[in-house]
């Protein structure tokens, strides 16, 4: 593959090193006393390098945005554009103004979502997950249709999705209305009004739940099999075995699923770009859509700026949880 | 697990309740993608009266679509290898190396996934205006912009992915290939990676799902010549009048690749999730 090519800040410290290492090999007992190597860091260094520009110096700056009037005028010359102090967090996010309302509104309505979706996709998941995971014919090819909304393109499912909810035409009415008869014969909007909620809980589940499957396929299948023969030769009904074995047996897995899952569905900006533009209707707007909003429509960017940076506050929050349950507590004895 | 005939009943009706949820959609955009525009027009029939193949010719003309494509392909690619090749090296630090910070690394890599990617966007795009003011470099409205966006965005999940996979390859076999003299790179190239293929290519599929389909940063950062399908369709679809027929049409084509792709390589993804993420 393309791995022989390694990137010139690897290389220059990558190399220097070999002969060093090649020698002191043989004389592994006393490795202990060896000095500090520079290879780690020339191997970390493309990947900490782009983290820096992409992700660490964007979010110092973008705390600095909220901090100063950013408009289309100031924004060619942003470095020189004026410093206010507060006022985009006293404009903006006071519950009482408009903006700030719609913001509160839309934090608490994101957080709604991002249970609504995470209960629909976690539950479908361990459902193929668990049936997947006995043997029968056609298992592999369930199996990779279960994976397809996965691997679409998020925007080709969002689109289809767009054109099954279109009133006139789309197969959702015609199923609903012309086909059960629902609704007294009335077509209902789907993506405007308070259905558009709805709509993107549908559209987000059913891109999202094909990952829940997966990682649970993959949790469920180093789970030892005489475990569950053990059980039902003590007469453990099946429920019992799954509440009483599968789960707990995967719980380390499922935190992290549930946490990365969580925090993609609380981030979620292409299901409701794809399905509404720039401006989501009232009833749907979400967080990371009402801060593109204000950025980029209305042009407002200290006041996009100062929600991240709230926004921001919030997931560093989470973030503390996170990383407790994910990275793996320094090992002992690990390395030499 | 013992299968009992109630859970057979069970299994059957719950597969077949997922693969319609699947299906539905799909079904929907293939037969839409074989009608004819008149019929897209009226109202929406499940089993299409008239065939034709006519949108899959007719949508390289309404949009750009190869010009998407070329746009698309070249960003995704360059921004899947580099991807894989910065998360390869680093994650074999983290897994068989010792050194100070690499704790707050891994922190600050884990954590840079979890926040929205809105929140870097505009500050992104300041900075790359800035380096096009200070060094002329074009950033926006040009590939390499999107390239270096695309490769870190898939680097905190690929890092993490193959650190687990890596630490789960015995340190044994290293060993012996330092003490023939390999050097620690040389294991690294020689060993590990060819052990670690499954691992490894799983990770250049999620690098290249995630950047062929991302929207965010693509509906800022290019421009007119540098449009990806994403954006390009995203567009076409918010227009007044859509022709169904044709961006179904479209939607079927620039999934192949994809779909293909993730054929291929599933068992790789499910193998490498469980010996790595997962653990």
């Amino acid at each position: 593959m393309t791995l022989n090519v390694l990137p010139p800040a690897s290389t220059e410290s990558g190399l220097p090193e070999e002969p060093q290492r090649s020698e002191s090999a043989p004389l592994r007992p006393a490795r202990k006393k060896k000095r500090p190597s520079l290879l780690p860091y020339g191997l970390i260094a493309p990947a900490a390098l782009a983290e820096l520009l992409i992700h660490l110096l964007p979010m110092v700056l973008g705390i600095w945005i909220a901090f100063i009037t950013l408009n289309q005028l100031s924004i060619a010359n942003w470095v020189d554009a004026p410093f206010v102090g507060f006022q985009n967090f006293v404009n903006g996010l006071n519950p009482n103004s408009s903006i700030g309302a719609e913001f509160y509104s839309a934090l608490g309505r994101t957080i709604g979502f991002t249970i609504i979706v995470l209960a629909i996709a976690w539950s479908m998941g361990m459902l193929g997950a668990v049936l997947l995971t006995t043997s029968f014919r056609g298992r592999g090819i369930l199996r990779t249709l279960f994976l397809v909304p996965y691997a679409l393109p998020s925007y080709v499912g969002t689109i289809a999705w767009a054109f099954m909810f279109n009133r006139s035409d789309g197969a959702i009415n015609h199923f609903l209305v012309d086909q059960l008869h629902l609704f007294g014969g009335d077509r209902p909007f789907w993506l405007l009004g308070g259905n558009s909620f709805w709509a993107i809980v549908i559209v987000t589940a059913w891109q999202m739940w094909p990952f829940a499957f997966l990682m649970l396929l993959a949790a469920l299948q180093n789970i030892p099999g005489d475990v569950y023969e053990a059980a039902a030769l003590d007469g453990a009904s099946l429920w019992k075995q799954f509440t009483r074995i599968t789960l707990p047996m995967i719980k380390p897995a499922n935190a992290v699923l549930m946490l990365i899952m969580g925090l993609w569905i609380f981030n979620q900006f292409n299901v409701p770009f794809v399905l509404f533009g720039a401006a989501s209707p009232k009833e749907a707007t979400l967080i990371s859509p009402l801060i593109y909003q204000q950025s980029f429509s209305n042009w407002n960017f200290g006041l996009g700026g100062a929600m991240s940076v709230l926004l921001l506050i919030v997931l560093l929050i989470a973030s503390a949880f996170y990383i407790r349950m994910v990275l793996p507590k320094p090992k002992p004895g690990e390395e030499d | 697990m013992i299968v009992t005939p109630g859970f057979k009943v069970f299994r059957f009706f719950g597969l077949a309740f997922l693969s319609i949820v699947v299906l539905v959609p799909l079904y929907v955009v293939v037969t839409t993608s074989l009608k004819p525009l008149a019929d897209v027009q009226g109202a929406f029939t499940w089993i299409p009266s008239n065939f034709t193949i006519k949108p899959y010719f007719d949508i390289w003309e309404t949009v750009p679509l190869a010009q998407y494509f070329k746009n698309s392909l070249i960003v995704t690619c360059s921004a899947t290898i580099l991807s894989v090749i910065m998360a390869v090296l680093a994650a074999y630090a983290l897994a068989r190396l010792r050194f100070k910070g690499q704790r707050p690394f891994s922190l600050v890599v884990l954590s840079t996934q979890m926040f929205p990617g809105i929140l870097f966007l505009l500050p992104l795009f300041l900075i790359f205006v800035q380096i096009r003011n200070a060094s002329g470099l074009q950033l926006t409205g040009s590939y390499a912009g999107l390239i270096i966006t695309y490769m870190t965005f898939s680097l905190p999940f690929s890092i993490w992915m193959l650190t687990g996979y890596f630490a789960s390859i015995p340190k044994e076999l290293e060993e012996a290939s330092m003490i023939d003299g390999t050097g620690r790179m040389g294991a690294l190239f020689r060993v590990i990676i060819p052990v670690a293929k499954p691992g490894i290519i799983a990770v250049a599929v999620y690098a290249f799902i995630t950047a062929w389909g991302e929207v965010l940063f693509a509906s800022v950062l290019t421009s007119n010549d540098t449009r990806t399908l994403a954006i390009g369709l995203q567009a076409y679809s918010s227009q007044q009048d859509v022709y169904w027929n044709q961006l179904m049409a479209a939607s079927v084509v620039v999934s192949l690749p994809v779909l293909i792709g993730f054929m291929f390589v599933q068992k790789h993804l499910i193998t490498g999730l469980s010996s790595g993420a997962v653990k």
